[in-house]
């Protein structure tokens, strides 16, 4: 039986009067894959940001409905501890330019405030370079500047600087639209080794993507979710013929 | 209109076309089989060019579409059923010529006794009926005519299950018909196959708009 790890009921997001996500229900299945898909302005990076409470940092955002980690309201913790749980990882590589890759690995220990030996320093940034792949392109140039790799070596290591604060879910915004393919590969391969210990979410445009990547996909259509399978299934047969409509590319 | 759909109604006229052409082979074949008539015989022969052609512009489409448009859903389904018609038309093609062959072979008019006796020529009127069916509910979208052919496929069963000592029994009547006894036992054996060839037909129709594999499975639970 497949734990849920995230779970929406009546979830509802607004920007001032613009009702953005409306209703949703869904519950996300501990180490899975899942893609968000659906046209531009349909709510899904909405619905993404508000699973770690991050539109909350938009001027005029509200939300209502029930949204749990682990069964914990999201709404009743503290901001901070939701972020440490669900990180995030967003369209364009953005690790700290002044930053070295080391610190950048890091730096939500340091912007925290804790403070950790040097052993129990290496240590993290080694494990977190390794699980995305990352240390051995640059074990040796630790002290470099972020901004001193390539687009996709900076995605790589912005997922470790998240992957570093041992999260239970980590959402991904359009996570390989500012890559080049020969990059989008390395980091769809992450994916899989990730979803061992995680829980990813990731909004995708790139349908290709999705079917992919992920165990299953939501597919989002003006503010509501439409429908939420196995990638499997909603790319060979969904149910609704409004994903059908989307995913054959006949939307109008 | 997506370019994909474009496409894909190009695709569906194609085989559209090689359905009528294959359609016009086996009626063909049956013409020239029940008049004796070998240069409508030499005719579907010559035709079966036209059948392989259409096959291969077929098999490259669907091909291109696959690497181009990566399809999903009903249109993903739709390129998978068209790619196994398409084989299933070929063969039924391929049917008609090996047919028409054995008119053109055949030293004499088939005696009426042996088609009688046989029930051969219902057999392949049935045959072709199951077929044109296909095509009709491939172009109406039609998936209870569909499934109207796999009750049609018992009545070929049935004669070519009981061919076997009807002929027997002919033969031992009248040992001269041998040899059309023989042409005519392997015609039956080509129209069940047309027969079973019809039945995928229509189970890819129904996979392709209804996304369900009756594969191996009892059609009529």
């Amino acid at each position: 039986m497949e734990s849920t790890i995230i779970k929406s009921r009546n979830f509802n997001a607004s920007f001032g009067s613009n009702h953005v996500v409306k209703n949703v229900n869904i519950d996300i299945p501990r180490n899975h894959i899942i893609a968000v898909m659906g046209p531009s302005g349909c709510g899904k990076t909405t619905y993404l940001r508000c699973i770690n409470r991050m539109h909350e940092l938009i001027p005029g955002a509200t939300c209502e409905g029930e949204m749990k980690l682990n069964n914990d309201d999201i709404y009743q913790m503290h901001p901070i501890f939701v972020r440490l749980k669900i990180g995030m990882v967003f369209q364009r590589p953005n690790p700290f330019p002044n930053l070295s890759i080391y610190d950048n690995v890091i730096a939500g220990y340091k912007l925290n405030g804790v403070k950790l030996p040097k052993a129990d320093r290496d240590r993290i940034v080694e494990q977190s370079l390794t699980k995305v792949a990352l240390w051995k392109e640059v074990k040796d140039s630790l002290t470099k500047k972020g901004s001193f790799l390539s687009g996709g070596q900076q995605q790589r290591l912005c997922i470790a600087r998240c992957v570093a604060m041992e999260p239970e879910v980590i959402l991904f915004d359009e996570p390989t639209s500012a890559l080049d393919p020969i990059s989008t590969s390395t980091v769809e391969e992450l994916f899989a080794e990730l979803k061992v210990n995680y829980t990813l979410i990731i909004v995708t445009h790139n349908m290709q993507q999705a079917a992919r990547v992920s165990d299953k996909t939501a597919f989002f259509y003006l503010g509501e979710l439409v429908e939420f399978d196995d990638t499997r299934i909603m790319f060979t047969n969904p149910k609704d013929n409004r994903t059908q409509n989307y995913i054959t590319g006949r939307f109008s | 209109m997506a370019q994909i759909e474009t496409e894909l109604q190009l695709l569906k006229a194609e085989a559209i076309n090689m359905w009528t052409l294959v359609n016009s082979q086996m009626s063909k074949a049956r013409l020239a089989f029940l008049n004796f008539d070998k240069d409508l015989a030499r005719e579907v022969v010559l035709k079966e060019k036209r059948v392989n052609g259409s096959e291969l512009k077929i098999d490259r489409d669907c091909e291109n579409i696959f690497a181009l448009f990566c399809p999903v859903a009903i249109d993903l389904r739709f390129l998978l059923a068209i790619l196994k018609i398409n084989t299933n038309l070929e063969r039924i093609g391929d049917i008609a010529e090996g047919i028409a062959k054995y008119v053109i072979d055949a030293e004499a008019p088939f005696g009426k006794d042996l088609l009688e006796c046989t029930r051969i020529l219902p057999m392949y009127e049935e045959a072709v009926r199951m077929l044109e069916d296909t095509q009709d509910a491939f172009e109406k979208e039609d998936t209870i005519l569909a499934r109207s052919v796999f009750k049609k496929d018992d009545f070929l069963d049935d004669v070519n299950k009981k061919s076997h000592k009807v002929l027997e029994q002919h033969v031992k009547d009248h040992p001269e018909d041998l040899s059309q006894a023989l042409w005519i036992l392997s015609i039956i054996r080509k129209l069940e196959r047309v027969g079973d060839q019809s039945k995928n037909i229509a189970e890819e129709i129904i996979f392709y708009l209804e996304a369900k594999v009756l594969k191996h499975r009892n059609k009529f639970a």
